[in-house]
């Protein structure tokens, strides 16, 4: 069993449910790459996961620990991370302040956590008494994965990190990605650019209405045919 | 309870109210009421328009009932001659300039742009400010100096008052256009701010330019509508005495209730019509499409609606209703006093009547003006009966029995306060839902 | 010497009058522009929480001084203070309990927190009515300047002197002493920092674990404080009368909007730029240009732009202006 896992998840927002008996999950030090045509439910997936959607069915675990009934708070609380897709950071506050508001719930003393983001991310250090509001979007990304890695979390969560950067930004940020789960830290990520980050995924979870159609290591999806043909143009 | 049954016993239950203060206070009292609930309903129901139909505040009411009394005094009052001899020249040009002035701006701000073009707005806006002074100061000072204690100022055209009603709603209209352009389209608090600017700006002028109504010194004597008689005629006709004697009442008394009950006829005639036309416009495409808006202004707007375009016109119209029931209050007071005019009696106390009656429906704005007004009269001296009650085992000089007493007044206002607030919590619909068609 | 007696006339009605009262609009669009941060309404009642949290202080202040306590030089009010805005700071959590929690946890649009301030306002201009009435009351014991005219004209040497009343003097330091303390808790406090992240990105900061009952409960503490010293300010300055804290609404909201609703340091700039804009417009320049035109051409009239019963209109102009211009203000709030 997964690290973090959301097993057979079913719900959605009103009645109608988006998910269908849907499953993801993620091993710790390993990135879990969520991918799929526009409305499969990926970002509602994520959201299923880190609580902010009632399931009507199916249960999500971490560490073997049924956390299903959790709000998002306290899944923080346990140990994890996440960056939503847009507006993830305080735009009128200093860099340095938005990864303080990240240790906002730690109550012992995260200078450390601090030098380790800014080590990760040394243009945030340059940057950092300049309000996030002023930076670029790709410098922004980092601030709000910086934001979210300040609780030393066990899972992070990205929902389309790469959303509207340029393709070396994407570059650049996914490297980020994989020296923070070499750290041991579990990834899951939902993206839009499937090719480039299936090919740092460990694992590759393919969505359609709400649904796995393809289940594979990251590698093997690329090489899949069918795959290839459907949802990698080619 | 279907929607018509609760609208019948609400007014069934009005009508009690004002028959038992009738026949327990007096006749006249509870005619003096009715009218003011008309007038009250009147302007709930244009602020009904406004909130109910289309989700704009208007936090300036105050204004716009004031400038409905201004039209009923530049109406009705006969011209004065020597006044506008004098100063009708100087003001025109003050007029023509600030015309010429204002359409300046616009122009340079429609062809120009940036660091040249704030340096000419404000070298036009400063120029144009002292040429029009120039010549509105001495107007002014000729105009408020020739007879200061009986006239001072320009008069009005001396036509019927009636006339007033329309013009009253012409005038707040206006005044709502100009505010609408503004803050419409902004988040809805800036308009709510933007009308009660307004509001205090009217009633400043109102109070401070003596050429136009005598300021605080109030215009009297405003001529009564046709067919409103006067009591003095009336009680000296012998037919009335007679019917006096018929009913065996006292002459004084059945003059004031006849002229109180030619009013209530005039204004129950001016609210069916504006109820009416409420009511068919709701059912209209026009009604359909304005709540459309109201509820999902993205989706009417991706839809090709002209969102700004049609709050502008609901606000126009229901700051327009707002002006002809200031200017039939004027008229039912018979002279222009901007020295009374409160917000908490004039906007606030609206407020309550539309919340309370049920925003959205007409026959709730109408049952709110009348219940709200009712209660806010009647709460005087209830209250002071409360206090007396309360306070009945004190030493009659207790020094907290006649402080209580003396404030008894101000219980209402903490009163309505509870009221909205409870309405807003258990029954946010008030009164008379709005009913789905 | 021309040119320094025209200063010291101007000095003395035109900026020190608008620094105090620059201080006591500034105060007071603070309170409405935290509460529209964290609550996202504007607050209608808060003029009438500043007569309410003045009259406290007034009360207060009677019984002090019948106990025969004064504080010599200054005010006794200023003994009265804390305890005033006690009254005033439980007066709004309990109004926040009783009605605006309910419309929290039913997620009602801002439009009706904004009907349910006006309410509010209702409520609270009667209470304060029925306290204390709606007569005038002269606040201020004490001595009545730091220095007079007289002193200064015998110190300077000018024709014309200036005054510094010692109320004056308190409102601008107490303003200071405000806004330094304020700010400080809102950059360098852990609390004021979940303030500031609450009020720029809600979903963000509770997902960083602030509790949002907590954030509108310091909201509504220093929204009171800062109501109660503002009216406190303004009574001392002028006198206290419960209308004339309704009609001091818009020239707070219009310095809130034009410095950017929900930016503090936009409403303590927004509330000096609406002072100095109304007293510059209404001040009457005859007398400091008899000092500044050569020879005798000294103008007829009092050389004043607007009278002063206009000054709303003044206030007014700039918020319409602003939201022509720039909706956002001068320091970009969050808006629209």
């Amino acid at each position: 069993m997964s690290f973090l896992l959301g097993k057979d998840m079913t719900g959605g927002y009103g009645a109608a449910d988006i998910l269908h008996a849907c499953t993801i999950g993620v091993e710790r030090g390993e990135i879990a790459v969520v991918v799929g045509p526009n409305g499969a439910g990926k970002s509602t997936a994520m959201k299923a996961v880190f609580g902010m959607l009632d399931l009507r069915a199916g249960q999500v675990t971490m560490d073997g620990e049924d956390i299903t009934s959790l709000s998002p708070q306290a899944r923080v609380q346990k140990g994890m991370g996440f960056v939503p897709q847009t507006n993830n950071v305080f735009r009128s506050m200093s860099v340095e302040e938005n990864l303080e508001m990240g240790a906002f719930i730690r109550t012992d003393d995260p200078s450390d956590t601090m030098a380790q983001v800014f080590d990760l991310f040394p243009i945030l250090k340059q940057k950092r008494n300049q309000p996030a509001g002023e930076l670029s979007g790709g410098q922004r990304q980092q601030v709000a994965v910086g934001r979210a890695l300040m609780t030393q979390p066990k899972v992070l969560m990205l929902d389309e990190p790469t959303a509207g950067v340029s393709p070396i930004v994407m570059d650049e940020l996914f490297d980020r990605i994989i020296e923070i789960a070499r750290s041991g830290i579990a990834i899951l990520m939902v993206e839009q650019n499937a090719k480039q980050a299936l090919n740092i995924a460990d694992k590759g979870y393919v969505l359609a209405q709400g649904a796995n159609l393809y289940t594979d290591t990251g590698e093997a999806l690329l090489n899949d045919p069918d795959v290839r043909k459907a949802f990698l143009g080619g | 309870m279907s929607n018509r049954v609760r609208i019948s016993s609400l007014f069934a239950f009005m009508a009690i109210l004002l028959v038992t203060v009738g026949v327990v206070q007096s006749p006249s009292l509870a005619l003096a009421i009715l009218n003011l609930c008309l007038i009250s309903a009147i302007m709930a129901l244009g602020i009904n328009i406004q909130w109910g139909y289309a989700g704009l505040l208007n936090v300036g009411i105050m204004g716009f009932a004031a400038l409905g009394g201004v039209a009923a005094v530049l109406v009705s009052k006969e011209p004065v001659a020597e006044t506008i001899a004098l100063g009708a020249p100087g003001l025109l040009a003050a007029l023509l300039v600030a015309a010429v002035t204002i359409a300046l701006i616009v122009w340079v701000y429609k062809s120009m742009k940036g660091r040249l073009r704030s340096v000419l707005v404000t070298l036009i806006v400063v120029a144009g400010f002292f040429t029009a002074r120039h010549f509105f100061d001495p107007a002014v000072e000729a105009i408020e100096s020739t007879d200061s204690a009986a006239t001072g100022y320009l008069g009005g055209l001396g036509l019927p008052i009636i006339f007033s009603w329309l013009v009253g709603g012409l005038f707040a209209g206006g005044a709502a256009w100009l505010i609408g352009k503004v803050s419409l389209g902004l988040r809805s608090d800036y308009l709510a701010i933007a009308t009660l600017g307004i509001s205090e700006i009217i009633i400043a002028v109102l109070k401070n330019e003596d050429w136009l109504t005598r300021g605080v010194k109030n215009v009297t004597g405003l001529p009564r509508p046709y067919p409103v008689p006067y009591e003095v005629e009336i009680q000296q006709s012998p037919a009335f005495q007679s019917w006096a004697t018929y009913f065996g009442m006292d002459v004084v008394e059945l003059s004031s209730i006849v002229v109180k009950l030619a009013y209530s006829g005039l204004f129950a005639v001016v609210l069916l019509i504006i109820l009416l036309l409420c009511e068919s416009a709701l059912r209209s495409p026009w009604g359909r499409m304005m709540r459309a808006i109201r509820d999902n202004e993205t989706a009417a707007e991706a839809m090709g609606k002209d969102v700004k375009g049609r709050h502008l016109q609901v606000f126009i119209l229901g700051s327009a209703v707002v002006g002809i029931a200031g200017a039939m209050l004027t008229t039912l007071d018979g002279q222009f006093t901007p020295g009374t005019y409160n917000p908490l009696r004039f906007t606030f106390l609206i407020w309550a009547m539309v919340i309370i009656g049920g925003s959205g429906n007409n026959w709730g704005a109408v049952l709110g003006g009348f219940l709200v007004w009712f209660f806010w009269v009647e709460a005087e001296p209830v209250g002071l009966w409360f206090i007396d009650l309360v306070t009945s085992g004190m030493d009659e000089t207790n020094p907290l029995r006649l402080h209580l007493l003396s404030s008894a007044a101000y219980m209402r206002l903490m009163a309505m306060g509870i009221i909205m607030l409870l309405v807003l919590r258990f029954a946010p619909k008030g009164l008379i839902p709005e009913s789905r068609r | 010497m021309e040119i320094l007696n025209a200063l010291a006339l101007l000095s003395n009605y035109l900026v020190i009058p608008a620094l105090a009262y620059g201080s006591q609009l500034a105060l007071g669009a603070l309170g409405v522009t935290l509460i529209y941060g964290i609550l996202r309404f504007s607050n209608f009642a808060h003029g009438e929480m500043m007569a309410f949290g003045t009259m406290a202080v007034i009360l207060v202040t009677w019984f002090l001084q019948a106990q025969g306590i004064s504080l010599g030089f200054l005010p006794t009010e200023l003994l009265a203070l804390p305890i005033g805005i006690l009254a005033a700071v439980l007066l709004a959590l309990g109004t926040d309990r009783i009605v605006y929690r309910f419309h929290r946890g039913k997620k009602s649009q801002p439009v009706i927190f904004l009907i349910a301030s006006l309410a509010v306002m209702f409520f609270y201009s009667g209470l304060t009515r029925f306290i204390i009435g709606t007569a005038d009351q002269s606040m201020g014991d004490g001595a009545r300047f730091i220095f007079t005219a007289r002193e200064f004209k015998e110190w300077s040497g000018l024709d014309e002197g200036i005054a510094l009343r010692t109320t004056q003097g308190i409102t601008v330091a107490v303003t200071l002493i405000c806004v330094a303390a304020l700010f400080w808790f809102l950059n360098r406090t852990r609390a004021g920092k979940s303030m500031r992240a609450y009020s720029d990105n809600e979903d963000l900061a509770l997902l960083s674990g602030v509790n949002p009952e907590r954030v509108v409960l310091i909201a509504w503490i220093l929204a009171a404080a800062l109501a109660t010293i503002a009216g406190t300010m303004y009574g001392l300055d002028k006198t206290f009368k419960p209308f004339i804290y309704l009609q001091l609404l818009l020239p707070i909201f219009a310095a809130a909007i034009v410095g950017g609703l929900g930016s503090p340091i936009g409403a303590v700039a927004g509330g000096f730029v609406i002072a100095f804009s109304e007293i510059t417009v209404t001040f009457a320049y005859k007398r400091v240009l008899t000092y500044i035109m050569p020879g005798d051409n000294v103008p007829d009239g009092l050389v004043q732009l607007l009278s002063t019963e206009y000054k709303f209109a003044v206030s007014f102009v700039i918020l319409v202006v602003v939201l022509l211009v720039r909706p956002t203000g001068i320091f970009k709030g969050q808006s629209v």
